[in-house]
């Protein structure tokens, strides 16, 4: 008989509290005893996605691994929030190199982890999209082709946020930067541009690839969970809200996470060698508009010199997603 | 053992006496043959406990390197050229976080236009990266310098680059002792990093420093090479210990500088590297002929010797200084460093720019231009072998 494990969702109609789980099923967050790898004190804005995933994912690594955990970061928004000498907010080994070279330090560390035969100690790298899609990209396929032993993970806010909101290759289109502004005939980040990074790892037929975001806690823990069990290369894409860059408040980041996915904007699934495993279903379908009308990185989109024009084609993409990724279960209503 | 062997053969058997923990590399000409063999080596089981990286590319080869040198393994790479220049921003990370990296520059031309051969315009772009830059003249010279590198990296925790004239020693065969595995291993001590990832005490590496503390920073990066400057002479002793050799060549002079007849000579000629080889040829003739002249070669770049070099230099009645690389809308590189060596000793110094992209630097040119420089007769700046017939008027 094939056992299909539950998984919880943490808030919103479809919640499920802790106490009604055992400890084995409750989120490592809800762990009083965790280890709270970005620790408080770090000077990120209010309401930063990316502080979150970190601290989700970093947790959730060290509760699995019995806190053998090394982190390489890449220069950015995490890096730059968490290490204002003579501070720190890591409560692990941590080493900041570079902007684009996290995934080929990281590699070097696992290297010499393995010629000291300490491979139980495990090896961690992180950035934001610019650093991990565009700078950083070379020496990330070079890890992820050698397969070496790291999970990468890349806490995507969908733009140059550190350097002050500049367009990244994971900006989606019709997106607001200082480098796509909402001016002229194609406001915003121009169409058929970007790159969707995970399905780039997979091409790498590397042994674990997944996307997540951090509204869905328990989806993001099981991830990092499994990407725990495979050696090699690892490659997990989290969408991370930024207040300051999508102009949101800073107490919707998770509301928007959830509502990228439940449009099917982001498309939320795991892949192993290179195949599609399986794809979190969307369980109340929502239009884009709902996602992208509270961020004013699309304001230009909307009110009475809106461009519904734009936000259709938007909901193209959204809609793509949802066939292509097979966001609907069979047989649900929408 | 005494043996034929090509350069870079001996560099990779003299690398892996030194028992590194990772070595990676991306191909460059003409760096190739070392690591190429280094790899066969470590497939071999020739390194115990080693893990060889093929990269994606030179920024990937010295980041691999950081990472695994700040995880505690002593770790080796090697790059040229195009290749250098392509990893600069992570050769400053590495000095910059401490890292006692060991890579090998064969030195070569930069482009455009592109161009494989040998000159030193490549490591001379590095020499404020904060690396230890050592020069070796010979494949002898260069095989031991890798060993003192590794010793000399660690003792002051930071990175050392050992440059090798590319294609004129990396592809030349000649007689050398390359070192023995008992020799390096009773020269080497244990890798002790100063710092280390470590999930038993975790630290935080490469925090972002303001204004606050940057100063003090860059000034504890100086003040390490000043420790290395200060500690080159009695490892020199303890390697000729070890291996029976001075390992800057039998020339050498505490092991900052090479030393051939610059005492009493009227003209000392300043160079780096392979050319030194042909200088003193050309030296012996004209001290046949009765000149007074003699070649003082610089292993230590970085750390600067000043003060070794001002010993030598100053009873000098000229300075010559043939350099492979040329501060291009001023003039010579090197020639800058000896000038503040020599301040106020009012020395008559000439630059000779010479062997860029692989000319051949012949005797022939060279009594030729030590005579005009001899005879005061020489420009400041003299591109030796001009062809201005080649120039466009």
């Amino acid at each position: 008989m094939t056992v299909t494990p539950l998984k919880f969702y943490q808030v919103g109609s479809f919640a499920v509290g802790n106490r009604l789980l055992t400890d084995e099923e409750r989120s490592e967050q809800s762990n009083p005893n965790r280890v709270n790898a970005l620790t408080s004190g770090h000077r990120a804005c209010q309401g930063c996605g990316e502080a979150l995933g970190a601290r989700y994912v970093l947790d959730t690594a060290m509760a699995v691994t019995g806190g053998k955990v090394m982190a390489v970061n890449a220069t950015g928004c995490l890096e730059v929030f968490s290490t204002p000498y003579p501070e720190t907010s890591w409560r692990i080994p941590w080493l900041h190199s570079l902007f684009g070279n996290a995934a080929a330090v990281a590699s070097g560390v696992a290297a010499s982890l393995k010629a000291q035969g300490k491979t139980d100690i495990r090896v961690i790298a992180q950035g934001g999209d610019g650093g991990t899609v565009d700078i950083g990209f070379g020496p990330l396929s070079g890890m992820w082709e050698r397969n070496d032993d790291v999970l990468y993970v890349c806490y995507d806010n969908e733009a140059y946020m550190n350097t002050g909101v500049q367009r990244s290759g994971a900006t989606p289109p019709a997106a607001r930067t200082n480098t796509s502004h909402a001016s002229g005939a194609e406001p915003g980040a121009y169409f058929n541009q970007g790159k969707f990074l995970p399905l780039i790892a997979m091409a790498h037929h590397i042994p674990y690839v997944a996307t997540a975001t951090v509204a869905d806690l328990h989806d993001l823990e099981a991830k990092v969970k499994k990407a725990m069990t495979y050696r090699g290369a690892r490659y997990l894409h989290v969408l991370v809200p930024c207040p300051l860059g999508w102009g949101s408040r800073s107490d919707e980041t998770i509301q928007l996470s959830r509502a990228a996915v439940e449009s099917g904007f982001f498309p939320v699934f795991e892949a192993e060698y290179g195949e599609m495993k399986s794809s979190t279903k969307i369980r109340r379908r929502i239009p884009v508009e709902e996602y992208l009308k509270p961020q004013k990185r699309y304001a230009h989109l909307f009110g009475p010199k809106g461009r519904p024009d734009i936000v259709e084609k938007l909901q193209r993409i959204a809609d793509n997603n949802i066939t292509k990724y097979n966001l609907i279960a069979e047989g649900q209503e929408q | 053992m005494r043996k034929q062997i090509e350069g870079s053969q001996a560099i990779a058997r003299a690398v892996a006496t030194c028992r590194p923990g990772v070595i990676c590399a991306y191909p460059i000409s003409p760096q190739t043959h070392i690591v190429e063999a280094l790899d066969d080596i470590v497939r071999k089981g020739g390194i115990e406990h080693c893990e060889f990286l093929n990269v994606e590319s030179e920024f990937g080869a010295m980041s691999v390197a950081i990472g695994s040198s700040a995880t505690g393994s002593r770790t080796y790479t090697a790059t040229a050229s195009q290749g250098l220049l392509y990893m600069v921003e992570a050769v400053y990370n590495a000095s910059g976080l401490g890292l006692p990296i060991v890579m090998t520059v064969a030195n070569r031309a930069i482009g455009a236009p592109i161009n494989i051969w040998n000159d030193h315009t490549d490591a001379m772009s590095q020499r404020d990266s904060g690396w230890i830059q050592l020069y070796a003249q010979d494949n002898q010279a260069a095989a031991d310098l890798h060993v003192f590198a590794f010793r000399l990296a660690e003792l002051v925790s930071m990175p050392v680059m050992v440059c090798m004239d590319g294609f004129v020693l990396t592809h030349a065969m000649e007689q050398i002792d390359v070192p023995e595995q008992a020799q390096s291993d009773a020269f080497l001590t244990a890798f002790v990093p100063r710092q280390k990832l470590d999930v038993e005490n975790p630290v935080s590496i490469g925090a972002m420093v303001g204004p606050e503390a940057f100063t003090e920073v860059r000034w504890l990066a100086h003040h390490k090479q000043l420790e290395a400057l200060a500690a080159i002479p009695g490892l020199s002793e303890e390697f000729s210990r070890a291996f029976g050799r001075r390992a800057g060549g039998p020339n050498d002079y505490m092991g900052l500088v090479t030393d051939y007849g610059t005492e009493g000579a009227d003209t000392v000629v300043v160079a780096l590297g392979a050319t030194i080889g042909t200088l003193e040829d050309v030296i012996d003739e004209m001290r046949e002929q009765g000149t007074s002249i003699g070649v003082l070669g610089i292993t230590s770049y970085r750390p600067f010797p000043t003060a070794a070099i001002r010993e030598k230099l100053q009873h000098a009645k000229r300075v010559v200084v043939l350099e492979r690389a040329f501060a291009v809308g001023i003039g010579g590189v090197v020639d800058s460093d000896i000038r503040m060596a020599l301040q106020g000793l009012d020395i008559p110094q000439n630059t000779v720019v010479a062997g860029l992209g692989g000319r051949a630097i012949t005797r022939a040119s060279l009594h030729d231009i030590l005579r005009k420089s001899i005879a005061g007769e020489a420009e400041a700046l003299t591109f030796l072998d001009l062809n201005e017939g080649m120039i466009p008027a």
